[in-house]
């Protein structure tokens, strides 16, 4: 394994992006500025009704519309089309998923009937004059309350909500139990949380003449939806091309082949034609698979000193009304983190994942990270204030120690490395964490609400499989690197040809990133949970360390020297000692193609390499925050926030800093605000951006950003993945904050958002309880 | 146009980055998408149905308004600048500079409407307080970044600016 | 995000908008800003037959100083009153509201009169104006009438505008020296629309007495509510921030404010007391109050 970097500096430097200048200009190319000739549009009618059957639909006077060329609807399409969804847990129950509802809906955002015609506003025209009669079936929103007994059923066919239990069990955790001098109780509620990636969903799908199929699809997974589509259609995989051009963002939510998709994909083969369908803000609201809506309930066994000595969790996980590829990752997550970053070997996990009729959920940036992280640490902080230890003594007691890593958890799996003491310490540092204390106090003298939070924690990144490279070196001594990983704001052709550049010792400009065409690029997974750096970046160095080895044995060839005597030199290689005895990459393609080559060695100079680490990279923090409530109004202010994150070796600090702020831009919305909401009947409240609160440039509060290095042993660039660190640890430190400054009320729970409305009903119930 | 007859289309004049265009559209027609789909002048984006995300933003008339909330015929006679027209082929303008130099994108598709506000911003404005930065985004939204190195972009931006009007 | 087709008329002149308007009556919409119109025909909540635009009407936008009064032409984009030198230097309380609006993209377009004849109990302006006492110039083809915001507002998206009528103006009496006023605004977090504001307009004796107080609610109920036991409770008392809180307090008496899926009916009460504190006291010092 290469760890050793060469000298042009190159991995590390805060590179501008070679991706900018043409979106800057806004030469990007979205799939909606893809325009063919020929194209028609789909428009695709959806249910307002969270659970109901369909009595009819009348198409008559769409199809009357001029320029309306089809119209479809359940029946029309055969059973045997469904989203398709893998048994992740032995057992779980998958009822179908039909692009276009087949007798039912079960959640509001439910595609019931798809119209073509020759313009987008033709075929909303059409889609509007659509008459479905619908006859009300009971529904059932909130998980908790689908697991009681006579709730509704969110899917009849079904015989009750459990898609699936799950548990993890380790140690003796009765005993744990048994011998605990307190135990801590918690239950917490993470909202519903809509990605709201600016750039809606969309697909052009374009059939052609051979009888293949072309997609330009908004997705995060190029590769995946390929085969997801041919397997929902039936149609021969290998007669796919899914490309994702300028995809405008996806936190997870672009990772599902959506019900859209298949429609467009359907229609188009059907029509001869191509079609384009793009969401508007309001489908993309029922219609994305929305993140977090897990109820956690644990108990904390600890000795009097603040050891811990075991946990139980129980999480309601709600998975909304149908699955897609990867509605249960958020919940395999949350039990593979639960013990955070504590000794405790007893631990007993379970999930309960629960059918609703509502908006199905799946990753959204942090994937149950941040679920997880919000229980452990709260939990930690109201252990400590229970048992009236400090909050910094109760984790520092209880942290896995450096010497520990590799270090298997209660969970039984491997965190690979860390120093959660550093992290912490560094934390404070930044912070003036004593300085922050004070403060608080002397404003809780004046009884002002102001409190402090800190939260430890750590992430896994990674995951999912393995990740495809392939370097290869053209005729003209320039790079094409092909990944797997495709980029939607990432910076993948910055941050590869930097790394490339580097390994190759060219510069950034002779080498070329391409991704996002199922055509071009090798099998590959995509880009989300953190992966892009660990996984594709470690299968790329692997390709090249490939290509190198060929390229030096060439050289060697070429220069008349033994192999090892050849080492790498700028733009290619030389003889080690020998001034003047170098060749070029371009003299070593021209060898390569042109035959002059050692003996049995294979014409060509390119690799490619699949790699999967196997395991995840742990990435770590600490975060401290400062808050004060303003009692009147129940305004929650962040006065200082300090982020400490340890991503491992960093590749482009700029990048990791956009990562970071990013990440912390989708905290601040769930603790302060976003919160999708569904009403008594399952109807939705909280459907558009006039009801569903995204931060603005204005909400972004003051912010230190620090780091650590902590470089993971176990992939080839030392890195670790940081899309997500924000994202998964902020809301529990504000949560702790929060509930600091709350405390000398005697308030010890409010879930999230923090909304002033209902912080103040908060105090005010408090403050009643106390004085009556 | 005026007139008592109901018509399926109506004539406009519209100049487009310096270009004038002559075309008959129909009056639902909103703005974006005469210039996105008429004009093939793709770098306006939507992102909403509720004007409220700003992806769309353009200058009309010198002022920074959202092409999704305004129809076609509604811009008739008047001069429009897209992103496209903010800089000659092959330059940048400053804020488009900013934007690179700070890294201010991510994704890219909030990009042209922020930098479309900025430049209006900054036009109006040309040393504004971080606050006052801030306070103008108000009508933009980003998913990506977290503002923050929008803000020092448009920072960035306003400052060569400033040293360029002094120096010309 | 595709408007239902409807016809579409430019008017030139305020006659051929009036003509128009007669001729097509309730099948017919007014155009200006369109920033409240076409988000709803976008989501076809509106969906009218025809559209009759105003915005190449001559003499319908601007700000001049009219006697006693300030005249705003009801197709003056909130840009520009938040701007305008004169409404800066005399009422600045309204050019606070008028820069409060949405965002910079949606107060270059929204009109004054726009925002006045739609009527939305979430809006800024009509709060403001209340407090102030604008009245408002309607004309129609049997010529003008003049409104008082009392009794322009009526609930929900209604008002006293008669079908056949267009708003063209707006009166703003000109506060007498020694007068202040003030508007403050809890935006909702996502819409950024009115959750309660408060608009305050004190009249305040040289000797610190308050000699008249008007104060106006936003989003506490259909229409802009007076805060009427507020202000008999500033009535006549030296401006110090007790006599004003204490006021303030009484603001959301007899309201009964709608709620929410992000506020409910106690909380807009709780906080009407406070913007209006807020209001009252920005605009007591604005009037010369020491505070
Ligand atoms: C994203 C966004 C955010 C917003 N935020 C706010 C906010 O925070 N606070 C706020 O107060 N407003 C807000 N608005 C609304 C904005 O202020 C509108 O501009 C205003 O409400 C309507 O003015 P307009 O000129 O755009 O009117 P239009 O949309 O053109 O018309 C609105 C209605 O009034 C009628 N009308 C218009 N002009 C006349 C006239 N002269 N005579 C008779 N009838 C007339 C029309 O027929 C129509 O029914 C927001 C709008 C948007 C899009
Ligand atoms: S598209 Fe969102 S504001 Fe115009
Ligand atoms: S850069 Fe992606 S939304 Fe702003």
């Amino acid at each position: 394994m290469s760890t050793e970097h060469t000298a042009t500096g190159l991995i590390g430097a805060p590179i501008r992006r070679v991706e900018d200048p043409v979106l800057v200009t806004g030469k990007g190319c979205y799939v909606d500025d893809i325009h063919l000739p020929g194209m028609l549009h789909l428009a695709v009618l959806l249910s307002p009704h969270p659970h109901a059957k369909i009595v009819s639909i009348d198409t008559s006077a769409a199809r009357a519309i001029p320029g309306v060329r089809s119209v479809l609807t359940g029946a029309d399409i055969s059973e045997r089309v469904n989203i398709p969804a893998p048994m992740v847990v032995p057992g779980m129950k998958i009822p179908p998923h039909p692009p276009l509802a087949r007798g039912a809906v079960h959640a509001a955002g439910t595609p019931v009937a798809a119209v073509v015609a020759q313009s987008r506003a033709l075929a909303q025209d059409a889609a509007n004059a659509i008459e479905v009669e619908y006859e009300s079936l009971p529904a059932v929103t909130d998980a908790e309350k689908a697991l009681e007994p006579g709730a509704p059923l969110a899917r009849t066919e079904l015989d009750n909500n459990v898609c699936f239990l799950s548990t993890k069990t380790n140690g003796d955790v009765e005993k744990a139990f048994a011998q605990a001098d307190h135990i801590c109780r918690m239950h917490i509620a993470s909202p519903r949380l809509v990605a709201m990636a600016i750039e809606p969903r969309g697909a052009v799908a374009k059939p052609e003449p051979a009888g293949d199929l072309t997609m330009w699809l908004s997705t995060q997974a190029p590769h995946r939806a390929r085969a997801d589509l041919a397997t929902a259609l039936g149609f021969p995989e290998h007669r796919i091309r899914v490309i994702a051009p300028d995809v405008g963002g996806g936190f997870g939510s672009k990772g599902p082949l959506y019900r859209e998709y298949v429609l467009a994909a359907y229609l188009a083969l059907k029509l001869g034609r191509p079609v384009k369908w793009i969401a508007t803000r309001s489908e993309d609201f029922v219609g994305v698979i929305q993140g977090r809506d897990q109820a956690m309930t644990s108990e904390l066994a600890l000795k009097k000193d603040g050891t811990m000595l075991g946990l139980k969790a129980r999480v309601v996980a709600n998975l909304g009304a149908y699955l897609y590829a990867n509605t249960t990752t958020p919940t395999q997550r949350m039990m593979g983190m639960a013990p955070g970053c504590y000794q405790i070997q007893n631990v007993h996990v379970e999930v309960a994942a629960v059918f609703t009729n509502t908006v199905p959920t799946g990753p959204y940036r942090g994937a149950g990270r941040p679920e997880a992280v919000l229980n452990i640490e709260r939990l930690v902080d109201k252990a400590a204030r229970e048992l009236g230890i400090d909050p910094l003594e109760i984790r520092r007691k209880n942290f896995i120690r450096p010497e520990q890593f590799p270090y298997r958890t209660g969970v039984n799996v491997e965190y690979d490395s860390g120093d959660y003491e550093k992290s912490l310490s560094e934390a404070l540092r930044l912070s003036d964490y004593q300085e922050l204390i004070r403060y608080r106090d002397e404003a809780r003298e004046r009884g002002e609400l102001v409190g402090v939070g800190v939260s430890t924690f750590v992430e896994p990144s990674g995951g999912a499989g393995f990740e495809s490279g392939t370097v290869r070196v053209e005729r003209s001594g320039e790079f094409t690197i092909l990944t797997g990983s495709s980029s939607h704001g990432q910076g993948h052709e910055t941050v590869y040809a930097q790394v490339a550049a580097e390994k190759l010792r060219v510069s950034m400009d002779q080498v070329a990133i391409r991704h996002g065409d199922t055509l071009a690029i090798q099998q590959g997974v995509g880009t989300f949970a953190s992966r892009s750096a660990v996984t594709g970046g470690g299968a790329m160095v692997i390709a090249i360390d490939r290509v190198v080895e060929k390229a030096r044995r060439i050289a060697g060839h070429l220069l008349e020297a033994a192999a090892e005597d050849i080492v790498q030199a700028d733009g290619g290689f030389a003889v080690a000692g020998v001034p003047g005895k170098a060749v070029t990459w371009r003299q070593l393609a021209a060898a390569a193609y042109g035959g002059r080559l050692p003996r049995g060695m294979e014409p060509g100079l390119q690799e490619t390499a699949f790699f999967d680490p196997k395991r995840d990279a742990w990435a770590f923090g600490s975060h401290v925050a400062l808050v004060r409530i303003d009692r009147e109004t129940g305004r929650l202010a962040i006065e200082k926030l300090v982020l400490v994150d340890d991503c491992g070796v960093i590749l482009n600090p700029l990048i990791v800093e956009g990562q970071i702020h990013g990440g912390l831009a989708q905290a601040l919305g769930e603790i302060l605000g976003e919160h999708m909401i569904f009403g008594d009947e399952g109807e939705v409240l909280t459907g558009s951006l006039m009801n569903y609160a995204v931060p603005r440039a204005s909400d972004m509060p003051p912010l230190i950003v620090g780091e650590t290095v902590t470089p993971n042993p176990f992939n080839p660039l030392g890195v670790k993945g940081v899309g997500e660190a924000a994202t998964n640890g902020a809301p529990a430190v504000v949560a702790n904050a929060v509930m600091d400054a709350l405390a000398p009320l005697g308030i010890d729970h409010i879930d999230m958002p923090y909304t002033a409305p209902k912080l103040w009903a908060a105090i005010r119930e408090a403050e009643a309880k106390r004085k009556g | 146009m005026s007139g008592k007859m109901e018509r399926v289309t109506v004539p406009i004049n519209v100049t487009v980055n310096g270009v004038k265009h002559e075309a008959e559209v129909e009056p639902r027609l909103l703005l974006v998408y005469f210039l996105r789909e008429h004009l093939g002048l793709t770098g306006t984006h939507v992102g909403c149905d509720t004007s409220q995300c700003g992806a769309c933003t353009i200058h009309m008339n010198g002022r920074a308004v959202k092409s999704c909330t305004v129809l076609a015929v509604q811009a008739d006679g008047v001069k429009i600048t897209t992103i496209e027209g903010l800089a000659p082929e092959g330059t940048l303008h400053p804020v488009q500079e900013g934007f690179r130099e700070k890294h201010g994108l991510q994704c890219g598709y909030c990009t042209p409407g922020m930098i479309m506000t900025a430049v209006h911003l900054l036009e109006t404005n040309s040393s504004p307080t971080e606050e006052e930065i801030r306070h103008a985004l108000e009508g933009n939204l980003c998913r990506c970044t977290g503002y923050i190195h929008i803000v020092e972009a448009i920072q960035w931006a306003a400052q060569r600016m400033r040293s360029s009007h002094v120096s010309s | 995000m595709f408007p239902a087709s409807f016809g579409y008329f430019a008017a030139r002149s305020l006659e051929e908008a009036l003509e128009l308007l007669t001729e097509y009556g309730e099948d017919a919409k007014l155009l200006a800003g369109g920033h409240s119109l076409i988000p709803a025909m976008k989501l076809r909540l509106a969906t009218p037959r025809y559209l009759i635009d105003l915005g190449r009407v001559p003499g319908l936008s601007g700000v001049r100083i009219d006697g006693e009064a300030l005249a705003i032409g009801a197709l003056t984009a909130h840009a520009d009153v938040a701007s305008s030198a004169i409404i800066r230097q005399r009422l600045p309380g309204l050019a606070d509201a008028a820069s409060v609006i949405g965002d910079v993209q949606v107060r270059n377009r929204g009109t004054i009169g726009g925002s006045v004849a739609h009527a939305d109990p979430a809006a800024d302006l009509p709060v403001i104006l209340t407090a102030l006492g604008a009245s408002f110039v309607l004309a129609s083809p049997s010529g003008k009438r003049t409104v008082a915001a009392e009794d322009f507002f009526i609930d929900f998206y209604t008002t006293a505008l008669a079908p056949n009528e267009v708003l063209t103006g707006i009166r703003v009496p000109l506060p007498p020296s020694g007068a202040g006023a003030a508007y403050a605004k809890l935006p909702h977090p996502a819409s950024g629309y009115v959750v309660v504001s408060a608009g305050a307009l004190i009249i305040r004796q040289p000797s610190g007495q308050c000699a008249s107080a008007r104060v106006a609610l936003g989003g506490m109920a259909g229409r802009p509510l007076r805060a009427g036991a507020t202000e008999t409770a500033l009535q006549g008392k030296a401006l110090t921030p007790q006599v004003i809180a204490a006021a303030a307090a009484k603001a959301a008496e007899g309201s009964d404010p709608i709620e929410d899926a992000y506020a409910s009916a106690e909380y807009k009460r709780q906080v009407a007391a406070v913007y209006a504190r807020r209001a009252i006291e920005s605009a007591a010092k604005r009037a010369g109050q020491k505070i």
